[in-house]
């Protein structure tokens, strides 16, 4: 299909579901928000950035002082990409609307792995004026720095409307680690964001989300994951902070025989916050395997933790574990655990577990000397420690200060 | 010093332990005997001041303080530590977390690995404490963080129940450091009450007073082999008619 009549096709389908309510979280009234943010300045040096924005990215993961232990640069602040950057070669970043005009083949990459008429929310991303980033690592490139983008909310009443592009061409490596923030603690704003990745055969991808948004933010991401003959998509994600409303259900498909996609997500919230995330995960490839795992802390706020793995191929593997802590009086967690086998000998499985700490454990640390509240914050931290194989080192390391953070955020 | 004045103990509305007198001069090691569901693990759980276990008359003083309204993270700041005999798990928290705890700091990595080998448990350090832990690893591990936490008062459940012969001899020798190796006799303070109903860990520690328990009561108090040779060839009941009254248990 050519371009032209691509585009024509995903605005009709769209404009087609411009008031479809999604399946699942609250239904946001979009009209409330406001599209037409001011234009940002592009800054060809990261470290130019405002010191204020600079240090809420930093928050998130994003370093721009010093990008010497990164591959590569994207930074967005609400509708602008304000900078793009690589360092090193094998690896491309930028905005996916300068991708759309360098690479024709852009359009077999586009509202492929996420359906354009999802909902009202990639609808509305379509029928906007948007950009988000586009990442590439060209085949058999190893990029072993990772990659890292940043999605910055600064105009109170706005709607961010993102649109990412990931490939790791065959055999590659790539790394990245997101960072989502706001410049104001009060400012109401929202996200709307679509994700396609597409990972080749024997391409591997981590992909480390951190959320960092304010209380009164909504946040919708649209996640779409492909995954071809041997590749691996690890997705961490940890939300930090509370945030008022949040849903999201990535659709991950291994399609090749022996791919393989883990997810480990770390959700910490507090009281009038309201969460609905999971991961969906579709089994199609011979041998294809995948492991969810998910941990809920809400001191107030509302948790819905999905998972779903459906199996549809021979020798496929997959396991589920949710779970959940609820700290305090109030508070509530709900583990949806789904398997789905449609074929004979798949190996499928689940465990799911909420409540309150046990006391029992709390006096057990407490007779080897703890405190009470040490005792609480030693369980509390084991309980969010999560093993995360196949990430590099230092990804590891900031993943674990990205943990420790949120784990102060609920003590 | 410990000191049991006239203790009641009661559990969820239910008095269970009645009047029971005990002193443990520093040093000594005694051992406590009694059926099942006598009150010997409730005794100790009293001691070491689990909120569950609740002190209705009496009380309970250790190195002169009075401790009977402390927590049980106060007690064990104190000097006190205890073996659990069926240990929670705890999901995420470490082995190795764990013994750091118990070492607050007086040691470091090493010292955790030195202590894992001792106790054979060099595999488990990396292990959610507890998970998957058979019950000769779970007694060896309580012991391994006893040795780290260095208690003054050693608070032992059974620490011997369910382990095999082979595991016995490590565990007695663990028991032996904890009591008595690591507190050289010329200024020998540790002390420790032991809950057993075999003779295995008598050969590992120096006890010189044995107590029968019945009934949440102390029925008598002597020489713990003499008491253990009765029990062997007589059971409880005997042991409890020969000895009642024989000694004056209220100083
Ligand atoms: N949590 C509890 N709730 C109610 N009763 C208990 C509880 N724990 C112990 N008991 C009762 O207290 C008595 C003593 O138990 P325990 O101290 O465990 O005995 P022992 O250790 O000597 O076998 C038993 O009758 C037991 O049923
Ligand atoms: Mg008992």
């Amino acid at each position: 299909m050519n371009k032209a009549k691509a585009s024509r096709t995903n605005k009709e389908k769209a404009r087609a579901a411009a008031n479809k309510t999604a399946s699942l979280g609250e239904d946001i009234d979009l009209s409330e928000y406001t599209s037409a943010g001011e234009k940002h300045a592009y800054r060809d040096n990261p470290s130019q950035l405002p010191a204020e924005a600079k240090k809420h990215m930093l928050e998130a993961g994003v370093m721009l002082d010093d990008t010497s232990q990164r591959s590569g640069t994207y930074i967005q602040m609400d509708n602008t990409p304000v900078h793009s950057s690589v360092s090193g070669d094998g690896v491309e970043v930028m905005p996916v609307s300068q991708a759309m005009e360098k690479y024709d083949w852009m359009t077999d990459y586009w509202w492929n792995a996420v359906a354009v008429d999802q909902d009202k929310y990639t609808a509305n991303i379509e029928l906007s004026q948007y950009d988000g980033y586009f990442i590439r690592t060209l085949p058999g490139k190893k990029t072993v720095f990772p990659v890292q983008a940043c999605l910055y909310l600064a105009k109170d009443k706005l709607v961010q409307n993102v649109h990412n592009v990931i490939i790791a061409e065959e055999g590659s490596e790539l790394h990245i680690i997101t960072g989502c923030s706001t410049a104001s603690q009060e400012d109401a704003g929202l996200h709307l964001g679509v994700s396609e990745f597409y990972i080749k055969k024997g391409a591997k991808v981590t992909f480390t989300m951190i959320h960092s948004w304010n209380p009164e933010t909504a946040v919708r991401p649209r996640s779409g994951v492909i995954v071809e003959e041997d590749g691996l998509f690890l997705s961490n994600y940890i939300l930090m902070k509370p945030v008022r409303s949040l849903q999201m259900n990535p659709l991950v498909k291994c399609v090749g025989d022996n791919s393989t996609a883990r997810f480990n997500s770390i959700l910490v919230t507090g009281e009038g916050s309201s969460l609905d995330v999971g991961s969906r995960i579709i089994l199609d490839g011979k041998g294809s395997r995948t492991e969810i795992v998910s941990r809920a802390i809400t001191t107030g706020g509302n948790i819905i933790a999905r998972g779903y793995i459906e199996g549809n191929a021979p020798d496929i593997k997959g396991h589920l574990e949710c779970r959940g802590l609820i700290l305090g009086e109030k508070g509530m967690i709900h583990a949806v655990p789904e398997l789905k086998g449609n074929l004979a000998g798949i190996d499928l499985s689940h465990e799911a577990a909420v409540g309150k700490i046990a006391e029992e454990e709390v006096e057990y640390l407490m007779a080897r000397g703890l405190t009470r509240e040490e005792a609480t914050a030693t369980i509390v931290r084991g309980f969010l420690h999560v093993d995360i194989e196949g990430l590099p080192p230092l990804l590891a390391e900031e993943l674990k200060r990205a943990v420790e953070a949120s784990e102060k955020e609920v003590m | 010093m410990l000191k049991i004045k006239d203790l009641s103990v009661s559990v969820e509305g239910k008095e269970i332990i009645h009047d029971v007198n005990m002193t443990i001069k520093n040093g000594e090691t005694h051992v406590l005997f009694g059926p099942n569901g006598a009150g010997k693990s409730t005794l100790l759980m009293a001691i070491m001041g689990f909120p569950k276990y609740r002190v209705t008359k009496g009380s309970i003083s250790f190195k002169g303080k009075d401790i009977t309204g402390l927590t049980v993270d106060e007690r064990a700041r104190m000097g006190m530590g205890m073996s659990f005999q069926r240990p929670p798990v705890v999901r995420g928290v470490k082995t190795r977390d764990m013994v750091a705890a118990c070492l607050k700091e007086s040691g470091d990595g090493d010292t955790i690995n030195v202590l894992a080998n001792r106790a054979d448990l060099g595999e488990f350090l990396e292990r959610d404490i507890n998970y998957g832990f058979s019950g000769g690893e779970i007694k060896r591990s309580e012991l391994m963080q006893l040795l780290a936490q260095k208690p003054e008062l050693t608070l032992l459940d059974e620490p011997e129940s369910g382990v095999d012969l082979v595991n016995i001899a490590l565990i007695g020798e663990l028991m032996n450091e904890l009591l008595e190796k690591n507190c050289p006799i010329q200024y020998r303070k540790c002390m420790g009450l032991i809950i057993t109903h075999t003779g295995h860990i008598l050969d590992y520690v120096n006890a010189r007073t044995g107590y029968v328990m019945c009934d949440g009561t102390i029925g008598c108090v002597g020489d713990p082999h003499e008491m253990l040779a009765t029990i062997r060839e007589k059971g409880y009941d005997e042991c409890i008619n020969c000895y009642l009254g024989r000694l004056p248990i209220n100083e």
